[in-house]
């Protein structure tokens, strides 16, 4: 018998019936069915067998995750030598970037952990593995220079009123991680948006600025692009993702890597993923038809829109949450749509907010309850009557 | 004797505790989000609304036989707004600064939930010295909530007690920031559904009240 299992099974009777811990007893089935298939079966109908539980179903997003934290993790030593002025080899880089990406990952794991064992004791039922994704996804959307108590509040934030308030897992109405991330967003601007490599480093070059793309503003009479392209900001460096911003969102090539992954597994519903992009390309085509306004965001073309911000990453990994997001076609076309809509809209139009990704996917998250429920109406209404 | 003021107390307390006009009745939620950034204005509104809701109680009651159920409303609300601009009068007359930071909340107490709850309730179908108590009753539940949602605010969105600073300047050097969402309105729908919710698990409470 292998090692894990002996001290699964001779540890089994302290988290069991009258056992010492059997408070913690959720804590127990966690760690269990972590290393091992899970060994109750169905007790009842409909005897559906699928291998594909909520573990394995959360797993395979956190595989796709990868490709974005490592690239991440990269991008972040990199920003950080940049800001100190000196050049890194590859390792060192990395080695750097793990120095910030790594505590809060564990930060936000345990705290969240925390809550989750929390009220599954309360609450008696297992430890549900949502929280595997929310715990990678939260941090990613992240600035790396962010404090790490802030990292634990926004965490707790996210998972107690985001999720468990509602009932925990699959009846959350909106994404945990999100939801997170706006609470420290109105909270603590300061080290959510702004500036936030100056302060990373010691010894701050002078001129270097850590301002994201979408922060940017052409001078009077320069175009919007050719601003972004002097700040460093061109499409391939958008692209390939070696721009500041947080953590997990720089890289459209990673996210996408991971969003075929997704799509491929059909973990993600591919139709609010095209729905999304297709809404975002409309939209920013025709505000770059209204003249005028060439040098703010309202002139930057589908493209620029499309690589620079989180909006690949929201609509890939946020967006296609299957609990917040509609459960009908119809409504997962409109609510993919409506976000990339709305994600446009926000940048260009509302002076604010220079990001509109998280926003617009937590307000679509609200109205995905609205949008299933005409689709339903919709579908009863084309129904012969009594027949 | 002894026997009614009991019955005073315990009308009181229901008003405080039991059927928190804010908690309870989920009533006055529009002014517990405006006036609640400071301790000082929030106090300050709670007295008013006490006052307001206690007499307009009072005197609703001892009219209760005389005013014709078809027009009670509109006989009701000139009681209510005449009380109002009485105390928002008084309040620019000797607390001037407050009266400026609370604006329009004085005048909106007129259409404050509890006021108009309470006298359609309970002023209507009760004695008016029974009214007077449960309008200060309530009133009093509402401040409760008042000051502790504006104790939390002041506290976490600008590290302040009553405008002065008590989060030492050390605290703030080693990374401390106030949280901005306390200061906006969210905030505060945060804290009063918290709130809420620890009433509602504490011990003493059943699941039919919940």
């Amino acid at each position: 018998m292998n090692p894990i299992k002996r001290l699964l099974n001779l540890s089994e009777k302290y988290f069991t019936g009258s056992g010492k811990f059997n408070a913690l007893a959720p804590l127990f089935d966690a760690t269990k069915t972590f290393f091992f298939f899970p060994s109750p079966k169905t007790q009842y109908v409909p005897f559906v067998r699928d291998s594909l539980d909520l573990k394995r179903f959360m797993s395979f997003v956190l595989i796709s995750l990868l490709p974005v934290l490592i690239f991440g993790i990269y991008n972040t030593g990199f920003q950080a030598g940049i800001a100190r002025g000196e050049s890194y080899s590859f390792f060192q880089t990395f080695l750097l970037g793990s120095r910030y990406v790594l505590p809060i990952i564990i930060v936000s794991y345990a705290v969240g952990f925390f809550w989750e064992i929390v009220f599954a004791s309360i609450r008696k039922h297992k430890i549900s593995e949502g929280f595997l994704v929310t715990g990678l996804l939260f941090p990613l959307t992240l600035p790396a220079t962010i404090p790490l108590w802030q990292v634990a509040i926004g965490i707790s934030f996210g998972v107690v009123i985001g999720k468990e308030v509602f009932g925990g897992t699959g009846r959350n109405f909106l994404n945990p991680a999100l939801t997170g991330r706006a609470f420290l967003f109105f909270s603590y601007p300061v080290s959510m948006s702004g500036d936030v490599w100056v302060a990373a480093g010691s010894a701050a070059v002078d001129g270097f600025s850590g301002a994201t793309a979408l922060s940017i503003l052409a001078p009077e009479g320069e175009k919007i692009t050719t601003a972004l392209s002097n700040s460093g900001f061109t499409l391939s460096n958008l692209f390939f993702g070696l721009v500041p911003g947080s953590i997990g969102e720089t890289s459209a090539l990673c996210c996408i890597i991971g969003a075929v992954f997704l799509i491929i597994t059909k973990i993600a519903n591919f139709r609010i993923i095209i729905g999304g992009i297709t809404g975002l390309i409309v939209t920013s085509i025709i505000f770059y038809l209204i003249p005028g306004g060439s040098d703010s965001w309202m002139n930057a073309g589908p493209l620029f829109h499309l690589c620079a911000g989180g909006f690949l990453f929201g609509i890939f990994f946020m967006a296609t949450d299957p609990v917040s997001a509609p459960g009908t076609n119809p409504g997962r076309w409109i609510f993919g749509f409506l976000i990339g809509f709305l994600t446009v809209t926000i940048r260009v139009v509302n002076p604010a907010f220079v990001e509109g990704t998280m926003l617009a996917i937590l307000f679509m998250n609200v109205f995905a309850p609205l949008l299933d429920h005409i689709v339903l109406k919709y579908n009863a209404s084309k129904r012969i009557p009594n027949v | 004797m002894s026997q009614e003021k009991t019955s005073y107390m315990q009308i009181v307390a229901k008003g405080i505790w039991k059927e928190n006009p804010v908690a309870y009745q989920v009533l006055g939620i529009c002014s517990a989000l405006a006036v609640t950034v400071k301790m000082s204005t929030s106090i300050v509104m709670g007295i008013a609304l006490t006052l307001v809701t206690a007499f307009s109680s009072l005197m609703i009651s001892s009219l209760r036989k005389k005013i014709p159920s078809n027009i009670r409303i509109i006989a009701e609300l000139a009681i209510i707004s005449s009380l109002v601009i009485v105390t928002d009068q008084i309040l620019k007359a000797f607390f001037y600064d407050i009266s400026k930071q609370l604006s329009i909340f004085v005048g909106l107490i007129i259409t404050n939930c509890i006021v108009l709850g309470r006298a359609e309730a309970f002023a209507l179908a009760n004695k008016p010295l029974d009214s007077f108590f449960d309008g200060i009753g309530n009133g009093l539940g509402y401040s409760l909530v008042l000051v502790t949602v504006a104790f939390l605010r002041e506290l976490l969105g600008s590290g302040k007690f009553f405008g002065f600073n008590i989060i030492p300047q050390f605290i703030f050097d080693a990374g401390y920031q106030n949280m901005g969402l306390m200061v906006l309105a969210p905030g505060a729908f945060f804290i009063i559904g918290l709130l809420v919710w620890l009433k509602n698990s504490l011990p003493g409470i059943s699941k039919e009240e919940r």
